[in-house]
């Protein structure tokens, strides 16, 4: 058994070291606002944060947090629903059906914690490996304008 | 619980929703059903007053609109309405929610006739039950627009009884008082009272008949009309809550993965599961049988794995070693169909619509075009990937799942498992996308036969990307070969346009070879090219090699493709500017009978109250042209580009301003579209359905490609069949809404119009800015040659 620490409580841990920790996220502990989407890392939709970088969960194995990185999933983003990028997302009516979104927003808060007040350019890298079906991509833009000024930047 | 309106009892799922994630669905289930029970039974007040005698009605005289579906509409406040004794307000939705807003829109209508304050309003997802709710089929842009009224009614119907009931307790006339925001106010004495403190006695009075409820104007519409209600699931959405049905989760279920027949038709030769037994977590291997073509929306059949989780079901699969018979359509490949479409639309078809002599006409012109488009297959790719729980026990199945036909899948549930369709509950859960691939319930009737092979335990099966784009009822593929021209003056004299593509038909009956009158009417028996004199459509053979199903805006996406594109050459062999030449292959305005153009569908709707109008097609082009600054000077590589279409009672038109650069890579700096959809329920997810179309559009003209080779789809996953990205998208995308603002004109369709015209656009953007005409979609590499 070992410790895995997801939106700040430890986990313990007996199985696979190698089952990617969408499944342990979404199948084992119930946490199903990490989504599946391409178990390729080519749509972004089981975006998390370790140690508050995004990265694909779907092909990260669980070994990877066994060796003691935080984790951040989408349900532990705020405690309240009110990080200034959910918050934008909200304001703009940027999500249609939604199942991208978490995603989105977990892609987007760690852009802008690494880049309070990123520019076009650097939200389009950052971006650009998180796919929308729905066609919500200028509202994204729009939204992670208004995040960078709800967090007290510049947009 | 004293609430004014019983729900229904099986209403458990939003309470799941709002559920810690520790608890099942089957805990929070059970809580539900003991809270219900202390209430009052809904049995004796539910009235079907409108359901059942209009399906039976529909088989004897033509009905159209929501009327003329199956279950017909229900307004009923009872049914849609619960009010506690606090004062909040649970709304039913009976839609699918795949993005397109009806969790918002619907209820917001309710809300507005009700006059309650939003903010204390609960939307909750009915279970599939069409004899109670009326029609639930979420597809054809058509739940707002065929359900405003009968919404309204039932809100408005509420509000009067709780005005009925208050005027009572005061003992005063009911004339003296009015329902506002949520309370009943007397005029006479000011005096005021909630809607929680009239609701018990509001639920004993009859609802109001027909003819006694009173709507309000547009002008006193507090919610309808201003798009300033935001989404109803916003926050579950922003912070991981909102539940798709990929997230279901029961107690003691299992996860299933299931391995295909790779050809349509095809079947289990036979199967070896020692190693995927060895796999960790791989509890039961399993064999479903396959359905002969049309297999409609039966499982194709295959090897399931069913495993304690999905990832060892999925590694238990790789190592199944199976051999499959490959079916009639193992020879199925693209780039051969592309010949066969190409020969059979080389000569004449079927007669769908004629005026004039067409052949004669173009026999004697000496300015015409004859070309041809080709649009391949595109998969749906929801980003929510089909995926369906089910459970059985006591003869009873349970289902949980992402579906756009709830009733359908319910249908198909009992028939699979040879059980009575009231012993079927579907849930309607959230949808990760729809697009017409979750109408079809195949993947739900899959966990409810591998429940079955596990003596009832709930199974949810998964569909990986790989299974999606494999298996899909795919979009269909098409040559569209028109030959137009232009008399001497340089006006229109002549359009043939033989449409060959294989029918959705083929899917659900056989000996079916082409086009149905039902796709040749999503643009072409109903195409307002009425400044045309001559003017012909055909349909070609085409056999069909996979499952072809119904993707958003359907045929009308090649249609308009062909007939847009072409519109665009022919302005360029006239000399003529193009959006000025559209609007004379259109015509002055006029309305005109579609079924006096050989259309008998029109949708669905009464042609009296839908007619063609050509003028409303104009209007849209003069408004998006005219905010597009149409006709301004372009910089060398760089141009403007025009397409309209009318489909699902909306008329719709884009201007691209696109920029391509000496090494052909191509940018989008601006798109315009202006939509004309009648008047706008929730303008702001009108706005939001029409960005998402432009997006759409452009991913399916650029990148949105299924081809097959021996018979089997060749894109595996997002690698291969691509969906435009983020630094794809267009910098700009200006949204026009043209509709009548007084609701004096009927509803159009909003989620499917938007696609259609702006591939063309697209495409004849591109034309102004290189001279290079694409014909062939999707574009991918064919602009690295300019």
């Amino acid at each position: 058994m070992s410790t895995i620490s997801i939106n700040g409580q430890n986990h313990e841990y007996g199985g696979s070291p190698d089952m990617p920790l969408l499944w342990f996220l979404r199948d084992v502990l119930g946490l199903t606002g990490t989504k599946f989407g391409c178990g390729m890392a080519l749509c972004g939709a089981c975006t998390i944060h370790i140690d508050g970088k995004a990265v694909r969960s779907c092909v990260t194995p669980v070994s990877v947090a066994l060796s003691g990185g935080k984790i951040t999933t989408i349900e532990g983003l705020s405690a309240d629903g009110e990080h200034p990028v959910q918050q934008a997302w909200k304001e703009l009516n940027v999500a249609q059906c939604g199942y991208c979104q978490g995603g989105q927003i977990m892609q987007a808060a760690s852009l802008l914690s690494d880049k309070p007040s990123p520019s076009d350019a650097e939200i389009d890298a950052a971006m650009s490996g998180n796919l929308c079906r729905c066609g919500t991509y200028t509202r994204i833009r729009s939204a992670i304008h208004l995040a960078v000024v709800k967090s007290g930047g510049a947009a | 619980m004293n609430s004014l309106f019983r729900l229904a009892g099986d209403n458990a799922l939003p309470v799941a929703w709002a559920a810690s994630r520790n608890h099942s669905i089957d805990t929070i289930e059970n809580e539900s059903r003991r809270a219900f029970l202390l209430g009052v039974s809904t049995g004796a007040l539910v009235l079907a007053i409108g359901a059942l005698p209009l399906r039976a009605l529909a088989e004897e005289a033509k009905l159209y609109g929501g009327a003329g579906m199956p279950g017909g509409l229900q307004d009923d406040p009872r049914v849609f309405i619960a009010i506690a004794p606090d004062g909040s307000v649970t709304l039913i939705n009976i839609r699918a929610e795949m993005g397109q807003g009806v969790r918002t829109s619907m209820p917001m209508i309710i809300a507005d006739e009700l006059d309650a304050d939003w903010g204390r309003v609960t939307v909750q997802q009915a279970n599939a039950d069409e004899a109670k709710y009326g029609n639930q089929n979420t597809d054809g842009s058509r739940s707002v627009r065929q359900a405003f009224t009968s919404l309204r009614h039932a809100g408005a119907a509420a509000r009067q009884m709780l005005e009925a009931a208050a005027a009572a307790a005061w003992g005063v006339p009911v004339t003296e008082v009015k329902a506002s925001l949520h309370e009943v106010v007397d005029s006479k004495t000011g005096r005021r009272g909630g809607y929680g403190e009239f609701a018990a006695a509001a639920a004993l009075l009859p609802v109001p008949a027909a003819d006694q409820i009173k709507l309000k104007t547009p002008q006193e519409f507090r919610y309808i009309g201003k798009g300033l209600v935001g989404g109803t699931d916003n926050n579950d959405i922003v912070t991981g809550k909102a539940q798709y049905g990929i997230d279901t989760r029961l107690e003691g279920m299992l996860y299933a993965v299931i391995a295909r027949p790779p050809v349509f038709g095809g079947m289990l030769k036979s199967h070896v599961a020692t190693e995927a037994l060895k796999v960790p977590g791989v509890i039961k291997v399993a064999v479903l049988d396959s359905s002969p073509i049309p297999s409609a929306y039966m499982p194709l059949g295959g090897v399931a794995v069913i495993a304690s989780n999905t990832w060892a079901a999925i590694e238990g699969r790789k190592k199944l070693v199976i051999e499959w018979e490959g079916g009639t359509n193992a020879a199925y490949d693209s780039v051969e169909y592309h010949k066969q479409l190409s020969a059979s639309a080389a000569k004449p078809g079927e007669m769908a619509r004629n005026l004039g002599d067409v052949y004669a006409a173009l026999a004697s012109a000496e300015r015409k075009i004859a070309v041809e488009y080709y649009l391949p297959h595109l998969a749906h790719a929801t980003m929510e990937p089909p995926a369906a729980v089910a459970r059985i026990s006591d003869g009873k199945c349970a289902a949980w799942a992402c579906v756009q036909a709830p009733e359908d899948t319910r249908d198909l549930l009992a028939g699979v498992l040879g059980i009575s369709k009231e012993n079927v509950t579907v849930h309607m859960m959230l949808l990760g996308g729809g697009f017409g691939r979750k109408s079809k319930p195949d993947f739900v009737a899959e966990a409810a036969l591998l429940s079955k092979a596990v003596d009832g335990q709930p199974v949810k099966v998964t569909w990986t990307r790989e299974d999606d784009l494999a298996h899909d009822y795919f979009h269909t593929v098409s040559v569209e070969r028109i030959e137009a021209a232009i008399d001497s003056s340089g006006k229109p004299l002549a359009w043939l346009q033989r449409s060959t593509a294989p029918t959705i038909m083929s899917t659900f009956a056989p000996s079916q070879v082409r086009e149905s009158a039902m796709e040749l009417a999503l643009g072409l028996t109903n195409l307002p090219f009425f400044g045309v004199p001559n003017l012909r459509i055909e349909a070609p053979e085409a056999l069909a090699h996979t499952r072809i199903g119904w993707f958003r805006s359907v045929s009308n996406i090649p249609h308009a493709f062909a007939t847009q594109v072409a519109a665009d050459e022919l302005a360029h062999v006239a000399g003529r500017d193009p959006k000025d030449f559209l609007l004379e292959l259109i015509g002055p305005p006029q309305k005109v009978d579609p079924g006096t153009l050989g259309d008998t569908q029109n949708y669905g709707e009464d042609p009296t109250l839908y007619p063609v109008n050509s003028g409303r097609l104009r209007g849209v082009i003069e408004t998006v042209a005219k905010a597009a600054s149409w006709g301004r000077t372009m910089p060398a590589g760089s141009g403007l580009g025009i397409a309209a279409h009318y489909s699902f009672m909306t008329y719709t038109a884009v201007v691209f301003e696109v920029v391509v650069a000496a090494d052909g890579s191509l940018s989008i700096p601006r798109v315009d579209i202006a939509v004309d959809c009648g008047p706008q329920v929730n303008p702001e997810r009108v706005r939001a359905q029409m960005e998402g179309s432009v997006v759409q559009g452009i991913s399916l003209a650029l990148l949105g490609e299924i081809s097959f080779a021996k018979g089997h789809a060749v894109q595996t996953n997002f690698h291969e069949y691509e969906i435009l990205r983020f630094d794809a998208a267009p910098g700009e995308i200006h949204v026009h809404n043209v509709g009548a603002s007084d609701f004096s004109v009927q509803l159009g369709g909003v989620g499917e119009p938007g696609v259609p015209p702006v591939a063309p656009a697209l495409i004849n953007a591109i034309f102004a800015a290189t001279g290079k005409r694409i014909r062939n979609l999707p574009v991918r590499e064919q602009l690295r040659a300019v």
